[in-house]
């Protein structure tokens, strides 16, 4: 179907369920909600049963549950994700790109397909055009759609001015079988090159030090804050919705950028909704991490994994094994995330040389109660 | 007095001046500071570690030591010649600075005995705290350079755009304290050094480095600092 046709019928959709919902709630009193909600869904019932189209939430199945959540509205459905591929050119360095080529692969053997592939960010390492071209490239590739996320390595050295051409906006929504994704563009800096003098590839190569201390640190912004708030006020707050970030919007080692400095303020503007998942990229590393209503997943890179930082580490976090500098493609990976009835996931890390690893829903619900992930026997130095 | 204090100053700042240069020199010129030239009767030459200023001593012959008085005599000719060398701005600060560090240390403080006070809470000691300053900063600049170089792909040899820190930010999970220990991939009991080997010609696709390279050495010093007061834990796994 034409993408802007289901938006459309999709909004329909949430603004009917929307008055039906408040003229219910409006009733006030538990008692006499009660009767009007058996009488308009007995007249649902009836229009159902003389033929007629039938509004979709009017439907008697999804009345009954859409009273507590929305859960149910919900579709199980697969999508996958690959980040952090980091590619030079290929005459510079072609593991880079086998590894990127190994992740497709991948994802084009799953079977079924996946409904979509996230691609998590810094698809380039230094932001050039053959980088971020090559990369375009290898993508096209992928059966399934393929959703883009913006990471530094993507963006400072013309300011996003070529990702955004091949790539589009980095800030955008969409819907998919009764969820609501975000893409939030997380990795704007404030300004330290001007006052140094410094140019764009000075500027892309201290971003793209991970222990370079000379650069910002990352956030949304006032901006980024704004259309986030814009985009949630359409969204009921019984939807589930899945944030992609390329930083975590949590604050876990400042040193290393893995972090967003209005991380607090973001959660703050998600926490109004009842479930909200947050993927985000740059750590390569698994991680997992809960601030109330929300989850958040790490994912795996394709270029090469970063070691777990010397403190801050989430509690919830299960860390993967120390990777074995004598094999270059451990601690590497790809992954999917299985979208549940109850709009929750379950985290798939396809380690390459490792057993997989799930970090399911139950297991952050549970608050790491049930459903542990194996536990490490190499740990992090 | 006041000669002696010329003398005392002019040895001192000898050997700071040795100190500072000494790394740049055995950067600038692979030369061995240790042979200096011989003068054309056969005499004893004598070189500053700048490896440039001589001082030739007639009629000694190089193989000879020299009496304190003559050793004294020399360094503060080449101390001289070498100052005549320098930024005028650069020697007033070198001169101040060695005078303060003799007067520093012309103030010895009288003992006192336990019936007139307490006694000084610190022995004497030959080392001051501009000794402590300067070693300090010797070390500093050797990390420096470490962290340089573990920064930037083209100064480690590399061919793949790959540099150290793209894998260890900060050094981290390179644990220097857990070497010597038994490395089955290398068939052997590895080093430090032999892992950073390691990594320079695989990972980075370089050329190893020797044992006492400065930049084996400085890469050595740099991962070393990053993990200061980690317990020593050779053999660890």
């Amino acid at each position: 179907m034409n993408p802007l046709k289901w938006i459309k019928r999709r909004e329909e959709y949430l603004r009917e369920r929307k008055l039906w919902m408040d003229e219910l709630m409006s009733a006030g009193r538990a008692e006499e909600g009660r009767r009007k909600f058996m009488k308009m869904a007995a007249q649902a019932l009836g229009v159902a049963a003389a033929g007629k189209i039938v509004p979709h939430a009017f439907q008697p199945v999804e009345v009954v549950q859409a009273s507590k959540t929305q859960a149910s509205m919900i579709e199980p459905f697969t999508f996958a994700y690959i980040s952090d591929s980091h590619l030079y050119e290929k005459t510079l360095n072609e593991r880079f790109v086998r590894q990127l080529e190994r992740a497709v692969a991948d994802v084009n053997a799953l079977d079924p397909q996946p409904d979509f592939v996230l691609y998590g960010g810094d698809l380039a390492q230094l932001g050039q055009p053959g980088e971020l071209r090559l990369g375009h490239q290898i993508l096209k590739e992928l059966k399934a759609p393929v959703r883009m996320m913006v990471g530094e390595h993507d963006w400072f050295l013309d300011m996003g001015d070529l990702w955004k051409e091949l790539f589009g906006p980095p800030n955008y929504s969409f819907d998919h079988k009764g969820m609501h994704f975000i893409t939030l563009m997380s990795v704007n800096e404030k300004d330290f090159w001007t006052d140094k003098g410094l140019t764009p590839m000075q500027r892309m190569q201290i971003v793209a030090g991970l222990d370079d201390g000379r650069q910002s640190r990352f956030e949304v912004g006032d901006e980024g804050r704004e259309w986030l708030k814009r985009d949630l006020a359409r969204v009921p707050r019984t939807t589930p919705v899945v944030v992609f970030s390329h930083s975590p919007l949590y604050k876990y080692y400042r040193d290393w950028n893995f972090w967003t400095e209005d991380a607090e303020q973001v959660q703050a503007l998600l926490g109004d909704h009842e479930s909200v998942t947050v993927i985000h990229g740059h750590t390569h590393q698994v991680l997992t991490h809960r601030v109330g209503k929300i989850h958040f997943h790490g994912m795996l890179s394709t270029a090469w994994p970063w070691p777990y930082a010397p403190e801050g580490l989430p509690r919830l976090t299960v860390q993967m094994n120390r990777p074995d500098p004598f094999n270059q493609t451990d601690g590497l990976g790809d992954g999917t995330l299985r979208v549940k009835k109850t709009g929750r996931v379950d985290k798939h890390y396809n380690l390459w040389n490792r057993n997989p690893m799930i970090v399911s829903e139950r297991y952050l619900t549970s608050n790491g109660a049930e459903d542990v992930p194996a536990k490490i026997t190499l740990p992090s130095y | 007095m006041a000669k002696k204090n010329w003398l005392k100053m002019g040895a001192l700042m000898v050997f700071a001046v040795c100190g500072i240069s000494m790394y740049e020199v055995a950067q600038a010129q692979k030369q061995d500071p240790k042979h200096p030239p011989v003068a054309g009767d056969g005499s004893l030459v004598v070189q500053l570690c700048d490896g440039k200023t001589n001082v030739t001593v007639p009629g000694v012959d190089p193989n000879t030591r020299l009496t304190k008085e003559q050793a004294q005599a020399v360094s503060s000719e080449l101390m001289k010649l070498w100052m005549t060398k320098q930024d005028p701005a650069v020697a007033a600060r070198w001169m101040s600075e060695a005078s303060r560090s003799a007067a520093a240390e012309e103030k010895k403080p009288e003992p006192a005995s336990g019936q007139t006070g307490n006694q000084a809470q610190e022995q004497v000691t030959p080392v001051s705290p501009r000794d402590f300053m300067i070693w300090d900063r010797e070390v500093a600049r050797e990390v420096a350079y470490g962290d340089q170089i573990f920064h930037d792909d083209k100064l480690i040899g590399s061919t793949n755009g790959i540099a150290c820190a793209m894998c260890h930010p900060n050094a981290s999970n390179t644990h220097p304290e857990t070497y010597p220990k038994f490395q089955v991939q290398l068939q052997k009991v590895a080093l430090l050094r032999d892992m950073i080997n390691w990594c320079i010609e695989q990972p980075t696709r370089g050329k190893r480095l020797d044992a006492d390279d400065p930049k084996m050495r400085a890469l050595e010093a740099y991962i070393l600092s990053q993990r200061k007061g980690v317990p020593m834990a050779p053999g660890k796994h």
